[in-house]
């Protein structure tokens, strides 16, 4: 039993941090907004050297190899510093998916592109409404809904019809995409597609808590930096205890959805049977603490916090928006109550955490209503 | 990062499980702010320390099982899952106990810890005065040097269990020219001393939970300071650290309780299901006992790669304290009518939990005094 970090992932951890720090500083992502396409492509090409979007991919395919733990800290990087999301959709849910396809598939080539930062793609998954970089995009995966299951599609911009969608998060680019399936874009049937489609949508999950959590420590580090200068009453506000209390409560909030996270990204690359349960729940710990955190940071800044000068505001839309995107509070509380409330096995009590195998049995009195909601459920 | 347990670890559950099932009272205990349950719990806990469980992390020949953190963590899943009773013993065990381990003497730690193993020795925490609650550095009764003796003078408050309990371990102001945290000397005193009255207090559950300790010309052995002259100030706030961080309250704790309230739940869902808020909180609280589940294990294997927790056993204390009133709470939400009822045994046992949860950010230092620590020692702020 360890549950800790290797010191290379660590070590990796601070280099991309050190990395983004100066090459995603706000100000540079403040004129990456102006742009047209809100997207800078030397920003994704010194990414691509650094190593980022090979990540995932297999080494036969050029990449790293990683697995999903290794995104853990990664990925609270990226939110801390708020980093356009076609990277994770890209180099995190993309490549799980193409990398689930047989060996031999036409459709892996675009693997090894990916992992030199030649490639882009836009993920269509149905949690989301939009998709995110379509317009922006070199491929896309969209899904199709059939009686056996989703299929997964394949195909390029020229093939869809593409209408931009303003978010009130700047550097998010949506779109919504009309297109026709046809047997030319189809790569999985719906059997077999939507296993990848469901793995995607834990991905995208868990990639969306893990920048949450970062998007919150920088909120609780920019309001320690505001309030440890700004004076009243003869005073930095920062020594009144009202406020002192406003970021201990952040702090303690974030700690406590870090865990959380860590097991989750364990359940999904061990793939678990408590995955989704496991998944949900970092979802709705770390959208809590981020939006806590932002809400407590606005007003520790006071009316500067209001402001679109100050870049508070940049890290807090982009907590809002990823709350809802990749299953919002609803849906993930939906499954936790099938997982916990539902479920004859559930993940509940002591010695349940992990190794679930080794966990007692427990008789409950429960499990006679929990037969009577399934029964009436299959009613 | 490896999330299984080994081969040796699953063993040791296996034995503890059978050791518990075997050996768990099949009657409940009565509650130990009684004098017939007090005794009750102390035969329970001897029983315990027969199988050298009282006290697991402690050396073989003190007592314990000497096991580590992860094996604590297991233990006491177990514990927790059998239903056996709640410690009546863990300020000696966790608080002292861990303390002596930390500063005492050879000889102190012979002396003292295989009786509170086993429960021979039951000890109260004297540190609350009346006009030194959160400032603790307030504190006033004082300890005079005499040769190789001190002399105590002075009053403790809401001492846990002082009534029932054989000795106490506070903080007395022994530099008489000293002030806040300097010249305070930690000194353990045993309750039937000459000199000294125990008061009861009713608690708000009506049972004499807490007393008042007076000390009126009470002499003690030197022998009995804990750390060196002076600097008990020191040797206390590691105490508080055990109090607060991952020792006092471990998970498992929470995560029963939390399953219990999935199952109270499920039994009266069609009733609680008029206030959908209500699942939502029976989901909040398991997620919250799932946190701070994790969040244990992962302080865990940072300590075992030599890391140092300091501060941060403060957002422990504030999670686990608003932990307890979530669950409990929404157990009082899903009885209903019921809740109030001190004759039916399942509600009475929430009621007895909602009560309790009251206290818990009040003691071990209360949450606006963490959330202080947290503010200033973790970021740095500025005292006000
Ligand atoms: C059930 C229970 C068991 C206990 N058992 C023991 C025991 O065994 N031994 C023992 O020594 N003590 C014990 N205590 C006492 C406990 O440690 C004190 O109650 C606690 O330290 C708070 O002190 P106080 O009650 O004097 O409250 P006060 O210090 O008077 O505080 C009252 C309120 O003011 C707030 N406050 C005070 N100072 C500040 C500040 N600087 N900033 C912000 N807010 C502040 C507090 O947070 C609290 O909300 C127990 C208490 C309870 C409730």
């Amino acid at each position: 039993m360890d549950f800790t970090f290797t010191e290379d992932q660590i070590a990796f951890r601070d280099s991309v941090s050190r990395f983004l720090m100066t090459e995603a500083a706000p100000e540079l992502l403040r004129d990456i907004w102006e742009t047209e396409s809100g997207r800078s492509p030397e920003l994704w090409a010194k990414i691509a050297e650094q190593g980022l979007m090979g990540l995932s991919v297999p080494e036969a395919d050029d990449g790293m190899g990683m697995a999903d733990i290794d995104w853990a800290l990664l990925l609270q990087e990226i939110g801390y510093y708020a980093l356009p999301d076609a990277v994770t959709d890209t180099a995190y849910v993309a490549v799980g998916m193409l990398s689930a396809l047989p060996q031999g598939h036409a459709a892996r080539a675009y693997l090894s592109q990916i992992a030199s930062g030649s490639c882009r793609v836009a993920v269509g998954h149905p949690t989301n409404g939009t998709v995110a970089d379509a317009a922006n995009t070199d491929v896309l995966l969209m899904a199709q809904a059939t009686a056996t299951g989703l299929e997964l599609h394949l195909l390029t911009p020229d093939q869809c019809e593409i209408t931009a969608l303003k978010s009130i998060d700047s550097s998010r680019r949506l779109s919504k995409v009309s297109w026709t399936a046809t047997e030319a874009t189809r790569v999985l049937d719906g059997a077999q597609g939507q296993k990848v489609w469901d793995t995607a949508g834990e991905r995208g999950a868990l990639a969306a808590a893990a920048q949450m959590v970062g998007l919150a420590q920088r909120m609780l580090d920019l309001s320690v930096d505001y309030v440890a200068q700004r004076k009243q009453f003869d005073k930095v506000i920062g020594s009144f205890q009202a406020v002192q209390h406003h970021l201990a409560d952040m702090v303690t909030k974030i700690e406590f959805a870090k865990p959380v996270l860590y097991r989750a990204f364990y359940a999904l690359q061990h793939n678990e049977a408590d995955l989704a349960v496991r998944i949900s729940h970092a979802k709705l710990q770390c959208s809590e603490a981020s939006w806590f955190a932002s809400r407590n940071s606005l007003q520790v800044h006071g009316a500067m916090g209001y402001t679109w000068e100050v870049d508070l505001q940049m890290f807090m839309k982009r907590a809002w928006v990823l709350d809802a995107a990749w299953g919002d509070k609803a849906y993930h509380s939906a499954r936790l109550t099938q997982g916990l409330l539902r479920s004859p096995n559930a993940p509940v009590g002591p010695g349940a955490t992990f190794d679930r195998e080794s966990a007692c049995a427990r008789e409950f009195s429960g499990q006679a209503a929990i037969k009577n909601i399934a029964e009436e459920v299959a009613a | 990062m490896d999330l299984t347990y080994t081969p040796a670890q699953k063993a040791f559950r296996t034995k503890v499980r059978a050791w518990l099932k075997d050996n768990v009272p099949k009657e409940r205990l009565k509650s130990y702010d009684t004098r017939e349950g007090f005794e009750q719990h102390r035969a329970w806990e001897a029983l315990l320390a027969g199988a050298g469980y009282s006290a697991v992390m402690w050396p073989k020949d003190l007592g314990g099982s000497g096991c580590d953190l992860t094996e604590w963590l297991i233990f006491e899943e177990e514990y927790w899952a059998a239903d056996a009773p709640a410690r009546v013993n863990q300020n000696g065990i966790l608080l002292l106990g861990s303390t002596i381990m930390e500063f005492g003497t050879p000889e102190q730690k012979a002396r003292f810890l295989p009786r509170m193993a086993r429960c021979d020795d039951m000890w109260a925490q004297g540190w609350s005065e009346p006009n030194a609650g959160s400032d603790m550095a307030a504190i006033s009764s004082r300890a005079t040097r005499q040769g190789d003796k001190f002399i105590l003078n002075g009053q403790k408050i809401w001492s846990t269990r002082a009534i029932f309990a054989d000795w106490v371990f506070g903080l007395f102001r022994s530099d008489p020219t000293s002030s806040r945290h300097h010249g305070l000397s930690y000194i353990l005193v045993p309750l039937n001393t000459p000199g000294i009255t125990v008061r009861p207090i009713r608690a708000i559950n009506g049972r004499e939970h807490f007393a008042e300790i007076f000390f009126d010309d009470v002499e003690v052995s030197a022998e009995n300071l804990i750390g060196a002259e002076g600097k008990g100030w020191h040797v206390a706030m590691a105490t508080a650290g055990f109090e607060r961080g991952l020792l006092l309250r471990s998970p498992a704790r929470y995560q029963r309780s939390a399953q219990k309230l999935v199952d109270l739940y499920l039994r009266n869902q069609a009733d609680a299901d008029r206030d959908h808020s209500i699942r939502d909180a029976v989901l909040r609280a398991w997620q919250g006992a799932e946190a701070y589940t994790l969040s244990s294990y992962h302080t865990v294997g940072r300590l075992n790669k030599g890391a140092q927790i300091g501060a941060e056993a403060s957002t422990n204390k504030i999670v686990w304290s608003e932990l307890d009133i979530l669950i409990n709470e929404t157990a009082m939400r899903i009885l209903g009518q019921r809740a109030e009822l001190i004759d039916d045994e399942e509600a009475n046992d929430w009621l007895e939990g909602f009560l309790f949860a009251q206290a818990g950010p009040i003691y071990a230092g209360s949450n606006e005094i963490q959330r202080n620590i947290i503010a200033q020692r973790m970021l740095g702020l500025p005292k006000s």
